[in-house]
Formats: structure tokens, sequence, C-alpha cells
């Protein structure tokens, strides 16, 4: 896990995500296009498009292309709202809403009962949810199961957010959680992504909440594998 | 510069280098983060000499860029759906004036029923009102276009609307390499009217025409457009030349060499067209893409040469004539109606008031043209059951309803019988 969250552009990103090289041959005679689909669910005014954003941001600052997108509907506060985000190494032409993702992060639980957050999600994928509670509470146990050991997390966002930001807002948190789950994006391009969003004090807030639902995320892993 | 920006606050940043002098614009979603950043940057001081001016409607926002425009300012505004339609009548006038404005269409469905989400319905509704229309595939594109947008108008004089995939592109955050002012400032030059407003040489400008002059003005606008068939592939070069890379043109190709099966589409649609094709191409399917960004001058010629070696011709557009089909798939007829052995026509209408287009579908589409063609217009991913139980009820009842409102009630019904 530690060692996953430390991975980058160019530290074997392609064994631990999926994510190709541009230009490496898929066997069957043509050239790869793959890249990593993320899918974030929350609710009105949790910054669930703004967190799509900052991850493609991210992205962007390690020389990734990326592109990220809201699912366009009609936002107000406290209804569902999705957004997406697109990492590869190559151009993104694609525009379809990302129906199979290699990760979905739950910025908001009671959506669960609402909303099939895990529609899709691929056999080998990743799932961060925002809870102070275990997949059992949330009776997602089973869906964690089925993905590899150590690809799910249960990361209290919201709680570490009213901590350091005053405000239960979990998306720079989760952007925190997704670096280290993943190993996707380095956590100095989640710093720098979040301190182009926001400024200042503000800024810092932020970045605090995503360091420590890193350092969470991280701790939880490495407690997980020592108890497997 | 390359930066990873909204497609909306790139293209407003991309406009501001083009200098203009007179903005204004009424707000309306998807195309309102464009003006609001031109705002800014106007107020910040980092668009000089421009003067942003609030108005009261769309109306207003086209006639205040009429008035600017022949008083000799550079022009711009954008809008969206129902906001062009508001504005209809200036849209033919700024073009009858021969008045070269540019203009942001965020392409959005119309109503009714009303609907937020994207479509061409709207660029189609003003297809015939003279304007150059030009299709961004991409926000780079986007970008780029308004930039030859505005060298083309003012060359030509006449408006040009620059029409970007609303929401899809306006507000998706995306690499996009923003020029510096000197490459622009070299690019397109200061605006030098063939016709202006001067208090020191007065004259006027929208005189009434009989049936003496009239066909002779619309012939001169049709000519003046057709001119635009030779600027865009030449200013499209020139662009490539001092940018480095490719937008513009009146169409592109996509692996139309030895393709039997050509798919024909504009806006940002290609993009996923692009990687159904290479998934399909991998499977032994000649099949290849050409993208239209005129739309209006309609390249004719080289839309013939590019679709002449085909033997099927697939055309997926955003909208719908009602009571004839798919418009570009009618113009696209047009193009190749005198070849000798033309391919044949498959029409399709995709992605209405914002329904995704997904690579599944498309896969369906390309090979079903093939394998099983189908007469008239094709709805991509219609839902037909819903369709034949309202037309089974309208023909049962006579006071039926309204049928969106119908249409809704039926499709909740699955999910209230789930709980």
């Amino acid at each position: 896990m530690a060692a996953l969250a430390r991975l980058g552009s160019d530290a074997g990103v392609g064994q631990a995500t999926g994510l190709a090289r541009p230009g490496v041959p898929d066997g069957r005679g043509r050239t790869a296009r793959l890249m990593f689909q993320i899918r974030i669910h929350g609710r009105g005014s949790q910054g669930v498009v703004t967190a799509a954003e900052m991850l493609s941001v991210a992205a962007f600052l390690e020389g990734r292309h990326a592109q990220a997108f809201p699912s366009f509907g009609s936002e107000r506060m406290g209804a569902p709202v999705v957004s997406f985000c697109r990492i590869a190494d190559i151009e993104i032409r694609l525009r379809e809403p990302i129906m199979e993702p290699d990760c979905v992060i739950v910025q908001d639980p009671t959506l669960l009962k609402v909303v099939d957050v895990f529609a899709g999600l691929k056999p080998g994928g990743y799932l961060i949810v925002n809870t102070n509670r275990g997949f059992a509470d949330l009776h997602i146990e089973g869906i964690v199961a089925g993905l590899p050991r150590g690809h799910a997390v249960a990361v209290p966002a919201s709680e570490i957010a009213q901590k350091h930001v005053g405000r239960p807002l979990p998306n720079a948190a989760m952007l925190g959680a997704f670096a280290a789950l993943t190993g996707l994006v380095h956590l100095d391009s989640v710093q720098r992504a979040i301190r182009e969003t926001f400024r200042g004090a503000v800024g810092d807030a932020n970045v605090a909440a995503a360091l420590a639902a890193h350092d969470e995320t991280a701790r939880r892993g490495a407690a997980a594998d020592a108890a497997a | 510069m390359l930066k990873q920006i909204e497609g909306s606050r790139a293209m407003a940043e991309g406009i501001a280098l083009c200098r203009p002098e007179v903005i204004c614009a009424y707000p309306i979603t998807p195309q309102t983060h464009i003006v609001e950043r031109l705002g800014e940057l106007v107020k910040e001081g980092d668009l000089a000499n421009c003067e942003f001016i609030n108005v009261e409607s769309e109306f207003a926002a086209l006639s205040v860029a009429i008035g600017a425009s022949a008083a000799g300012a550079r022009a711009y505004t954008a809008t969206a759906s129902q906001g062009l339609l508001f504005m209809a009548e200036a849209v033919y006038n700024a073009s009858g004036l021969g008045l070269p404005i540019v203009m942001t269409l965020g392409n959005r469905a119309i109503g009714a029923p009303i609907n937020i989400w994207n479509d061409h319905s709207d660029a189609m509704s003003m297809r015939d009102a003279g304007w150059l229309q030009l299709f961004a595939e991409t926000n780079q594109e986007a970008l780029d276009l308004h930039i030859q947008a505005f060298r083309l108008a003012e060359e030509l004089s006449m408006p040009a609307m620059v029409c970007v995939d609303g929401f899809i592109l306006t507000h998706a955050v995306e690499r996009v390499d923003i020029p510096d002012q000197a490459q622009v400032d070299a690019y397109l030059p200061p605006y030098d009217p063939v016709q202006v407003l001067d208090p020191a040489e007065p004259a006027s400008i929208g005189a009434m025409v009989g049936p003496e002059a009239f066909t002779e003005v619309r012939f001169l606008a049709h000519y003046k457009q057709t001119q635009a068939l030779r600027l865009l592939p030449a200013y499209a070069e020139e662009f490539r030349a001092a940018f480095g890379r490719e937008s513009g043109g009146l169409l592109r190709r996509y692996r139309t060499e030895d393709a039997a099966l050509v798919v024909v589409a504009m806006g940002s649609v290609c993009g996923t067209i692009k990687d159904t094709i290479d998934e399909m191409r991998a499977d032994g399917v000649a099949i290849g893409l050409v993208t239209l960004v005129a739309f209006r001058p309609f390249p004719v010629e080289a839309l013939r040469d590019a679709l002449a070696g085909a033997r099927d011709v697939v055309v997926v557009e955003k909208s719908i004539a009602v009571g004839m089909g798919g418009q570009l798939a009618t113009d696209v007829d047009a193009a190749l109606r005198n070849l000798p052995e033309p391919p044949r026509l498959h029409s399709a209408v995709a992605g209405l008031g914002g329904r995704p287009i997904t690579r599944r579908s498309l896969h369906r589409l390309f090979r079903q043209a093939t394998d099983a063609p189908w007469e008239g217009t094709h709805f991509l991913d219609l839902n037909e059951q819903v369709v034949g139980r309202e037309i089974h009820r309208t023909r049962k009842t006579r006071r039926s309803g309204p049928t969106a409102e119908n249409l809704l009630r039926v499709l909740a019904e699955p999910a209230r019988e789930a709980k």
C-alpha cells in the first residue's frame, strides 16, 4: 500500500493500475488506448464536480492526459450528483459517460440506498467510501469482497474535513485517499491541484484534509495487510 | 501554454486573445461560463480596450453587437438554444448587413419540452440565416476556431458562429494549449471594416431594397459564403504552420483510405466515433470518419471527394427536422447525388436532448448499416416500447393528454413497481 502510494507516472504505474504506456500493442493487432476511469458519486454542494476537476489537474501535472466532466443534471443542493474523470497517457477522445469505472468514489454513503453506485465497476477496480462506519455496517461487504484485496477503503472524509476545513466537505480528503489507495497520482500532485482550486488558507486546510485522509488510508491498508 | 482547463474558460481566454472591442451577451446555460470569464478578464484589465455591455435579453445582445460592428468595432457575443431563437431576427440582420460578428453557440436542445442538454437543434434552426457555421470537435479546436472565425468573418465581412457542444465541451476540463498574444496577433490582423458608420464620412447601412435589387443582394451573400470554401482550408493551413496543430478547415478524414463504410458527423461525438472505428478496424471492418467542420458553407465538393470511394455512408447527427429527417443527411445526400455510383446513404439521429452516444450503440449502428440497412431516419437507442405504448394509447383515447408528461409517467413505472 505504502509503496503503491509512491508510484508516479514514470514508476511502473502500468503494473499498479492497468494504465498502459502509449503505443503498447494489446496482442490483437490494435494499439492499446487504455485509460483509468473514475466515477464520483455525491450530493449537490459536496464538491463532486470539483473533485473530478482537481483529480484531472493532478494527472495533468504529471504529464498525463485527463478529462473531467459532470453529469450535466439540474444540479441543486442535496440532489444526487455524478462526476467523471478519465486519465490516460494518450489523447482522450471518448465523450460517453463512464459506465465501467476502474474506481468508484462515494462521497455520501446515504446514496447507497438510492443510486446503483457500483454499476459497471470493473472486477479489478477500486472503491473509496466516505464513512466513519465499516463496509459491513453499510451492507456492502459483498461488493468489497468481489474486489481484489486492498482495493477498497472506508475513510471518514467528512469528519476529517470538518476537523481541518471546518465544514464537512469531503472532496479534497477523498482525493488524498485516492492517491493512497490507487497510487495513480502522486500526493504532491493532489496537493498542487487542490491549491490551484482553493487559494490561501482554504487551500491549506483542504491540503491538510487530503494529507490526513491519505495517511489514514495508508494506515488502514497496512493494518489490513498485517491482518491477512 | 498547456493548461488543464474548463472548455468555457479556455474559449474565453482564446476569444480575449482576439482582442474583441465590444462584448455583450445574455446568460444562458451552457454558454454562461464563457461570457462570465470574459467579463472577469475585462474587469481585471487583462482584456484591454474592450467594453463589456450588460443587456436585458439575447435580442439586445446581438443588436448591440450589430451596432458595435457597424461602428467599426470587433464584436463578440454568445448564446444557446432558446436564446438563439429569441435573437433570431437580429441573426438574419447581422448577416444581411454583412457584419463580421463572431458568436459562440453552446449547442443545446430547443424546447418544448424544456431541456437544457446538448444537441444541435439550435444551430440547425439558424443554418439558413446566412452565417458561417463551424463545429468544434474538441475544446482545443473550439478555442482555435474562434481565432480563425474572426479572421474569416472579417475578411469576408459576414458573421460566423462557432458551434460548441454544450456541457460535453463547455463543461469538460481537459488539456488545452492556450496560444500567446503575439502568436494570435501575427495570425489575426486588426479589424479593417469594409463598411463603417463614421461621422466624418457619413453613410447609411440597412437601406430598404425592393424587387429591383433584392435577388442580387442575396446572390452576393451566397457568392460571398462560397468564398469561405476556398479561405477555410487556406486559413487552417496557415494556422497549422503558425500554431503547429490541425484545427478548422472544411472537413477532416480519419482512416477513410480504403474505407467501404464512412461515417459523417459534426462536433464532439467524432471523438467517440474515432474510438469506435479503431475497435472495428481491429476486427477487420473497413470503416472511417469524415468530421465536418464547416456546415455553412456546406463543402459539397470536398465531401463528394471524401465519400466517392465508399459503398455506404452513415450520417450521425444530433438534430431532427420533424417531418423530413436529419438535416445533415439531407445535405450530404445533395452532395452525393451527382456521383455516377453514389454510396448508399444511411441517416441516424442520435444524442437528442443530451442522451449519451455510446460506443456500444455506435458499434451496433455501423454494423446494422451494412448488415440490415434501414429505410428513412433511424433514431439511435429509441425506446420503442415506450413509444409504441404512447402511440397505442393516443389512438384509444381522444383526450390523451400531454405527450411528454405521459412518457415520463410511463418511464417512472418500473421504478415504482420495484419499490
